[in-house]
């Protein structure tokens, strides 16, 4: 072993008390006397509050004062404040990856509140194994890269329009790209928009214009998006349009390619007879075209909320509400009724929605999931049977029209454009947004925002502020020019490496090229560090930076020590 | 955040992603003493990193059967999906998986003085998950069988799992002779009885051993040439 194998890093342990979060159940003086103990600990402490100001400078004190190497914070979740400690080490001068987090609250004295002795047991377990991770660290450098302040917003619907218009106005280039002859999406072909009554093209047609106008915009219509390459800062892509390629260069992207409606074949007798209509038809009838319709039934949730569709397309209710109330409008003595299974005309705004539905003796009906409604075609008037748990009696309903709500679906090409842009999709089908309440509307891949009824069904007012919050996420890159990618990622051994291409084929971002000599190479730009080629790698030649298989071992190891009381 | 409670004795090791886990490591762990181990990740078709936990089941397969042929029980190891938001469900499944733990016992291998048989068969387990063969036939797995290879092959998940585990019987048994070997030079008819193995069977992986440099002939006793591990610098 050389001198440098056997060098033991000065490691520094913070336990933190979180007010009576941690304190509270784990014995943290107790703790903060077991790290001292720990080989290559020569310095612990206890904080009430690591992440106060406070806490923070009393760690940069110690880091000083101490020689720290390494530190390793007991506390929270990373999820919270790791990225607080790790700028906190970088202001004392320590690389930020020689920090170390145990996770001795939500995952220890949170979860284990009646167990005060064995959650302090397990907190100095936690800890034994952060300090012997942390032994092993490594500082790592992360590549700079510059990020060319361009935009390419894929969707020129109310989301994309908005948030294009947005970033022009911040003085970036945006390219927007649509797929239909003309802007404007679904919106296109809605009619009056709830809850305020203003129609569709109010909306649409000053946006449009603006969009065209703008100067650091360039639209392209009848286009789609070919093959992408690169990362934040440096996408190549091809846009398609009438047979020619054009490839630009640009430093982010913005998915605003919307949600399709689904068409309910063979649902409620849809297709068998032309009185049965989506939500989305009847806003293409005139009012002409609706002179004979006196009855009406609206049944919701059509094709959702069922096994093959688990989720709520959040709007129909209030589509249907709404759409009820402008017929009544034209015509105070139609009878309508809306069968639903719940009612989520949600929210402030949403809710008087109802209230005036009722109020305008627009009858609600709620249906059983085991007992939809039935629709009988066939005759000269439609008949709705349904049954009604509150009156325990099935309703017979003679109608004119019948109204189907069905939900927003994903765009058919949702799926082919998420394997370009190498972002993933839920079970639903959607596109995946990063973190639910994090990073709500970023993609996991960096450079990457999503919004609109692309990500998941939602208001139009939802959609527009989604899109000046992608606008908004999209311009910190581009604003500051230049980025620092994460140094978590893979390192390959070229000495090792025996060219046989399996990472190649298993990163899912492509980040791995065979180079001239067929050598496996790693752009660490693109490398998200999901590890699957570290441990994949048939010749063992790829290592995980921040998450070696040492580490991951010496923690394991540590675990299992059983702690000596 | 709910602050759902549960069992104390979890240590939970942080990775980006279930895809990460590589059976090496687990088997090492498992040859620590390790009680149980458990793996979770995100659901399939909700992977952060797009098709990792994909990866994961595939090598996790590779785990088990591993474990199961070195003679440790396969209840020891378990592979999860849980999502962020199911803190209930998180907490059932620890409790089921220590309960099933539980219903085993102790690690064998833990402990002062481990099964010597025990820890040499899970030794040559890690040490076959470690090597060429069956890493790269992990790999190629997930595309072998859905999309097929470069000349335009493809497999059944049936075919694909009948090769494996010829593989992984021949790699295992290969490993578990080698570190026989290593721990005490031996002849092949001393081998075949120790480790329960036919002697032909014996005698081919020393003869391939031979060959790549494992394994040399340390002494004739008798008849029978007495084989000793060679150190290969990798």
């Amino acid at each position: 072993m050389t001198v440098e194998e056997s060098y033991l890093p000065r490691v520094g342990v913070f336990v933190c008390h979180c007010g009576v979060n941690i304190g509270g159940v784990v014995d943290v003086p107790a703790v903060v006397r077991y790290a001292e103990g720990l080989l290559g600990v020569v310095y612990s402490e206890s904080n009430l509050y690591s992440c106060s100001s406070d806490g923070l400078s009393k760690m940069k004190v110690a880091i000083e004062k101490h020689g720290l190497e390494r530190v390793v914070v007991a506390s929270c979740t990373p999820r919270t404040h790791e990225p607080l400690f790790q700028a906190a080490c970088e202001d004392a001068g320590l690389n930020k990856y020689l920090f170390e987090m145990a996770n001795i609250r939500d995952q220890c004295s949170w979860v284990h509140m009646h167990e005060p002795e064995e959650a302090t047991r397990k907190a100095k377990d936690l800890v034994r194994m952060a300090v012997a991770k942390a032994v092993l660290l490594k500082p790592q450098k992360e590549p700079e890269i510059s990020v060319e302040p361009k935009a390419l917003v894929i969707g020129g619907g109310i989301s994309g329009l908005t948030s294009s218009l947005s970033l022009a106005q911040q003085g970036f280039r945006v390219h927007l790209v649509e797929k239909a002859p003309q802007l404007g999406g679904m919106l296109r072909d809605l009619g009056k928009l709830f809850p305020t009554n203003m129609e569709s093209w109010e909306l649409l047609a000053p946006r449009i214009e603006a969009v065209e106008s703008h100067p650091n915009i360039v639209v392209h219509i009848s286009a789609e998006v070919g093959a992408v390459s690169g990362y934040i800062g440096n996408f190549d892509i091809e846009v398609l349009s009438n047979g020619s390629v054009e490839n630009i260069n640009i430093g982010t992207i913005i998915v605003a390619t919307g949600a399709d409606n689904l068409e309910p074949t063979g649902l409620y007798g849809y297709g068998e007879d032309p009185r049965i209509v989506t939500q989305m038809q009847l806003e293409g009838l005139s009012e002409d075209e609706l002179v004979d319709a006196n009855r009406i039934v609206m049944i919701q949730c059509v094709g959702s909320r069922n096994e093959e569709r688990p989720y709520c397309s959040r709007i129909c209710c209030s589509v249907a509400m709404n759409n009820a109330l402008l017929l009544k409008e034209n015509d105070e003595s139609r009878e309508i009724y809306i069968l639903y299974r719940d009612l989520q005309t949600y929210g402030t705004q949403y809710t008087p929605l109802e209230q005036r539905a009722k109020e305008k003796r627009v009858k609600l009906i709620k249906y059983l999931d085991e007992r939809p409604p039935e629709v009988i075609t066939g005759c000269d008037s439609l008949v709705v049977k349904v049954y009604n748990p509150l009156l325990n009696e099935v309703l017979d309903l003679e109608t004119d029209l019948v109204v189907l709500s069905t939900p927003l679906i994903p765009n058919a090409d949702a799926k082919e454009l998420s394997q370009k842009l190498r972002v993933p999709l839920n079970s639903d089908g959607f596109f995946m947004e990063a973190h639910v309440k994090l990073r709500p509307i970023d993609f996991a891949t960096d450079g990457i925002y999503v919004c609109g009824s692309a990500h998941s069904p939602k208001e139009i007012g939802e959609s527009i502020s989604q899109a000046y919050g992608v606008a908004s996420r999209a311009a910190i890159p581009m604003a500051k020019g230049t980025l620092r990618a994460a140094a978590i990622t893979s390192q390959i051994d070229e000495g090792r490496c025996s060219g046989c291409g399996t990472c190649i084929e298993l990163c899912p971002y492509k980040a791995i090229q065979k180079d001239e000599m067929g050598i496996a190479r790693v752009t660490s730009a693109v490398c998200k560090g999901c590890g699957v080629c570290g441990a994949s790698c048939p010749e063992r030649a790829i290592t995980m930076s921040h998450f070696t298989n040492e580490q991951i071992e010496a923690q394991a190891h540590a675990a299992l020590g059983r702690v000596e009381d | 955040m709910s602050r759902i409670q549960y069992p104390t004795n979890l240590r939970v090791i942080r990775v980006m992603c279930s895809g990460r886990v590589d059976p090496s490591v687990v088997l090492g762990i498992l040859a620590d003493g390790a009680d149980g181990v458990m793996i979770t990740g995100c659901h399939i078709g909700d992977c952060h990193y797009i098709d990792g936990n994909l990866q994961a089941k595939r090598k996790y397969e590779l785990t088990r059967r591993l474990v199961e042929k070195s003679g440790l029980s396969p209840k020891r190891l378990r592979l999860e999906w849980v999502s962020a938001s199911e803190g209930q469900r998180f907490a059932d499944l620890v409790v089921e998986f220590i309960e099933q733990v539980r219903e085993v016992g102790p690690s064998p291998l833990a402990g002062e003085s481990p099964d010597p048989m025990l820890s040499l068969s899970i030794q040559a387990a890690r040490a076959a998950s470690e090597r060429f063969r069956l890493r790269a036939m992990v790999g190629k797995e997930e595309k072998m069988v859905t999309e097929g290879n470069v000349y335009g092959e493809q497999m059944t998940q049936e075919e694909f799992d009948e090769e494996m585990n010829a593989a992984m019987e021949s790699e295992y048994a290969r490993n578990l002779i080698h570190l026989a070997i290593k721990r005490e030079p031996s002849s092949v008819k001393a081998l075949a009885e120790q480790l329960g193995i036919g002697s032909a069977e014996v005698l081919g992986h020393v003869v391939a051993m031979r060959q790549l440099g494992w394994v040399d002939v340390k002494e004739i006793r008798g008849s029978s040439p007495v084989y000793m591990d060679v150190e290969v610098s990798q």
